[in-house]
């Protein structure tokens, strides 16, 4: 690996300068504060997956108390000491687990670790660059992030327990330290979390945009891009934009909290005291918290869907379908996502006509989403697929991105809404549409680009073992909460056999926290395959799927500066397979049309 | 399509690769960006102020006969009227004026020392961006005064009902109105002078650049652009606080 180092400089010369450049790195500049994006991006690969099995944990602890209510919990006394008392989960900490599950699933998971990951390692090795536009940004970026989810970790382990409030943290609950336990110190620590965690966003942000608009190689026009680049584009816009409305957010929470000021706070009486403070509204910390809210959930989507595009067209060996269309209503759905956030606030007590305005332009989302999952469809119909685990995975984001996508139909709606507002119905829906397909797309990328991550294969096997149980277990989960949901069931309830209506449901709670332990527990054949592969894995060649991007063209491990002589020219799109009177299945894309005269479309012919 | 193009030599246009579509490097087109994101953010401030100033009752009485109460929203021209060393007269938003101007003033000296910086003069980057430093500074220093005057109030103050009476304003009570009026006043203009100072250390930071050679060895002064542009950008932002805060 020591002789790998390759300036960015394109034409230096290397016989006599390589003395100059640094050409050992020490252990620390290569591996912890390294400015190379593909060791920035195993880096919040590595810290995504530390956190979502936090996270899975989390969940299957509140599993265990939905599913067996009556049960006690002495055995989990070693793990979790104060919070079990005489054999039962203390309710307070059960809305902190409830709380940092989201946290951890929605920001450090799924946003850093999935949008971290990808677009750091593929952005510039699909454009053709050698680096991003500032690597020193890049690094600083994951390193503001590490800060904040070392505190928000330490947070874990206070004696008040972490946040308690709900992922969304709405006032006046988190801003009154006096209302439960885990709005005093728990919430301060994720306060400044999240403000570290937007500045790390921030950083990452302008660089994607900066390094796609600025960077591309020679001939890579943006209708040559690659969709898994388009989808990050859109991606870093999106956090770019509304990052920093949650920052104001935050930051007026905080002065609430802290100094006494009346933002989000009136006519509060509490533990029979009354609060002087007057004059602000709660309802405008959710204006705020859902303008970024509701951007965040396409955050966390886009970028499984430029993955799942890619992964889908190279494994059925076809063109994607409707490429423009593809870019087009990723537009369609990063526009629209600015201005449908009110839908998550149709029981505020907003204007009814509001209501229907923002209902109106939510279902308008379902039109790019459903072109999209109609090109996904007709690249795989008829397509030679391979199934490879990316793929399977790629496939299964798709059957969930459709059915958590019909119940978004039906939540839209704010009529129908107000019926099913915070009940495990919408639990269902964003587990499905946003949670386990985003987790999909996650896994397909994993799998798909391990081979140019680590020079090594995933075992086939394991991964599809993980595949099934993974993708059962996530509709044996997801699907019986819709109908508890339809009952009634409300979201955030520590305990619900007091309720005589929700005691027949017991065994469908029991049911759905048996195959969440399936489940996670499908997670640790991932882990181990994934570790197992990293050290011992089949040996990858340079192109093991036979793609076309260009990120196929570095050697099997490249090095810093990823191309060891001149970067690549692009002639062509990403999705050439399967083209008639070719010799092979695929051209990759710094393949001239000179060379592929039988191949050549009539406009692509000899134009001289 | 032109006849002379070869198939080895991929398309030129402004979006095919390997150049920079904007003509704008990098490090510029990351301090647009980063500009944008930052007024998202001053925008959530300016619409938390729309939103909690609507809520709150408008003084409809004559102007001739206002006086600080909590039932309404005040009248800026008779909040803001003080004038350093001119204590006692009723001089409506005098001093801000003063203040709108100097910090105008330091966008103007800032695009001469961008302008400086094409030409590649030194000592006339050196001298406007010592004009704007000025200027930003005593900006900064008038915000002090006109926040101690603020948080001390006036000689009057506000009668409350039960016959005493409340000078100045922090962030839980208010002479002048509603507490909400003081946190949103000291949060937002705050919030702007925080990148004030900022904008004041970086331009600081660039001006002994300047004056070492950094940028003139270097061959340009894009630096300057840069801090050019985040201090116009801090300028326009206070436009919109005073439209906001001491105009509407």
């Amino acid at each position: 690996m020591s002789s790998t180092d390759i300036s960015i400089h394109p034409d230096v010369h290397h016989a006599h300068e390589e003395h100059d450049h640094h050409h050992d790195q020490n252990f620390l500049e290569k591996y912890i504060f390294s400015q190379d994006h593909k060791v920035i991006a195993k880096q919040f690969l590595f810290a995504g997956i530390f956190w979502a099995f936090v996270g899975g944990f989390l969940s299957i602890l509140f599993r265990l108390q939905l599913g067996w209510p009556e049960a006690t919990f002495t055995f989990l006394e070693p793990i979790l000491g104060g919070w079990i008392e005489n054999g039962k989960l203390n309710p307070e900490f059960y809305l902190a687990m409830v709380t940092m599950h989201g946290t951890i699933m929605v920001f450090f998971v799924l946003t850093a670790g999935l949008s971290g990951t990808f677009a750091n390692f593929l952005i510039p090795l699909q454009i053709g660059a050698r680096d991003m536009a500032s690597g020193f940004m890049n690094m600083l970026s994951f390193w503001v992030f590490f800060l904040s989810s070392v505190v928000m970790f330490m947070s874990l382990f206070l004696d008040t327990g972490p946040a308690g409030g709900g992922w969304t943290v709405y006032p006046p609950l988190s801003a009154l330290p006096q209302a439960i336990q885990g709005s005093g110190t728990g919430m301060t620590m994720w306060l400044i979390s999240m403000a570290l965690f937007i500045v790390s966003q921030l950083l990452a942000g302008v660089n994607y945009i900066t390094t796609i608009i600025n960077l591309r190689t020679k001939g890579m026009s943006m209708t040559k891009l690659p969709l898994t680049v388009w989808a990050l584009f859109f991606t870093a816009i999106l956090g770019l934009l509304s990052f920093p409305v949650l920052f104001s957010a935050a930051l007026l929470l905080i002065f609430d909290r802290s100094f006494g000021t009346s933002f989000y706070l009136s006519d509060i009486y509490i533990a029979g005291e009354a609060l002087t403070n007057t004059g602000g509204s709660p309802i405008l910390f959710q204006h705020l918290f859902w303008f970024l809210g509701h951007p965040e959930v396409y955050i966390v989507i886009l970028p499984a869907f430029g993955l799942v595009s890619e992964v889908i067209a190279t494994n059925s060996r076809k063109p994607i379908f409707g490429y423009r269309a593809m870019i087009g209503s990723m537009i369609g759905i990063a526009i629209l996502s600015f201005v449908v956030w009110a839908h998550h606030m149709f029981v505020t007590g907003m204007n009814p006509f509001l209501g229907s305005v923002f209902m109106f332009l939510t279902l308008i989302i379902a039109v790019p989403s459903a072109v999209k999952v109609f090109n996904w469809i007709a690249t795989l119909w008829r397509g030679n697929i391979r199934f490879s685990t990316g793929m399977l995975f790629a496939i299964g984001f798709v059957s969930l991105f459709i059915s958590g996508g019909l119940t978004g139909i039906i939540l839209g709606n704010s009529a129908l809404d107000i019926q099913l507002h915070d009940t495990y119905f919408v639990v269902a829906h964003f587990h499905l549409v946003m949670g386990a397909a985003a987790f999909f797309g996650m896994f397909c990328g994993v799998y798909h680009w391990f081979p140019k991550m680590f020079g090594r294969m995933m075992d086939e096997k394991l991964g599809s073992v993980h595949f099934w149980m993974t993708f059962i277990s996530v509709y044996l989960v997801f699907m019986p909460m819709h109908y508890i949901g339809i009952a009634g069931f409300p979201r955030r309830y520590y305990n619900w056999t007091g309720f005589e209506t929700f005691n027949i449901f017991t065994d469908m709670n029991t049911f759905i926290s048996l195959a969440a332990i399936i489940g996670f527990s499908a997670q640790f054949i991932f882990l181990f395959n994934f570790i197992y592969s990293i050290f011992k894995g089949r040996r990858a060649t340079q192109n093991p799927w036979h793609a076309n991007t260009l990120e196929w063209t570095t050697p099997v491990l490249p090095g810093h500066g990823n191309w060891p002589g001149e970067i690549p020219t692009v002639y062509r799109w990403p999705y050439d397979y399967s083209k008639p009177g070719a010799s092979e299945d695929f051209i990759p894309q710094n393949v001239p049309f000179s060379q592929t005269q039988s191949s050549n479309l009539p406009s692509e012919r000899d134009l001289e | 399509m032109s006849t002379s193009t070869t198939l080895e030599a991929p398309k030129k246009g402004t979006w095919d690769g390997g150049n920079e579509p904007l003509k704008a490097s990098y490090g510029k087109l990351m301090m647009w960006f980063f500009l944008l994101s930052d007024a998202f953010t001053f925008g959530a401030f300016l619409i938390v102020y729309g939103l909690s100033r609507h809520k709150h009752l408008p003084y409809t009485g004559e102007p001739e006969a206002f006086t600080f109460s909590t039932e309404y929203w005040p009248i800026p021209e008779k909040v803001f009227n003080a004038f350093p060393g001119l204590h006692g007269m009723d001089l409506p938003l005098a001093f801000v004026a003063l203040m709108t101007m100097i910090l105008i003033l330091s966008s103007v000296t800032m695009v001469l020392a961008v302008e400086a910086g094409h030409r590649m003069d030194k000592n006339d980057v050196q001298k406007w961006l010592l004009w704007t430093i000025l200027f930003g500074a005593t900006f900064l220093g008038c915000q002090a005064w006109e926040w101690a005057h603020f948080i001390s109030g006036t000689d009057e103050g506000m009668l409350l009902a039960d016959g005493t009476r409340v000078f100045g304003a922090n962030l839980t009570i208010n002479q002048y109105g509603p507490p909400l009026f003081a946190d949103l006043f000291f949060f937002i203009t705050g919030f702007h002078g925080t990148h004030v100072f900022s904008g004041v250390v970086l331009l600081i930071m660039i001006f002994i650049n300047t004056v070492n050679g950094v940028y003139h060895n270097r061959g340009h002064y894009e630096m300057v652009e840069k801090v050019g542009l985040y201090w116009h950008f801090v300028d326009l932002v206070w436009v919109f606080v005073f439209t906001f805060f001491y105009l509407i």
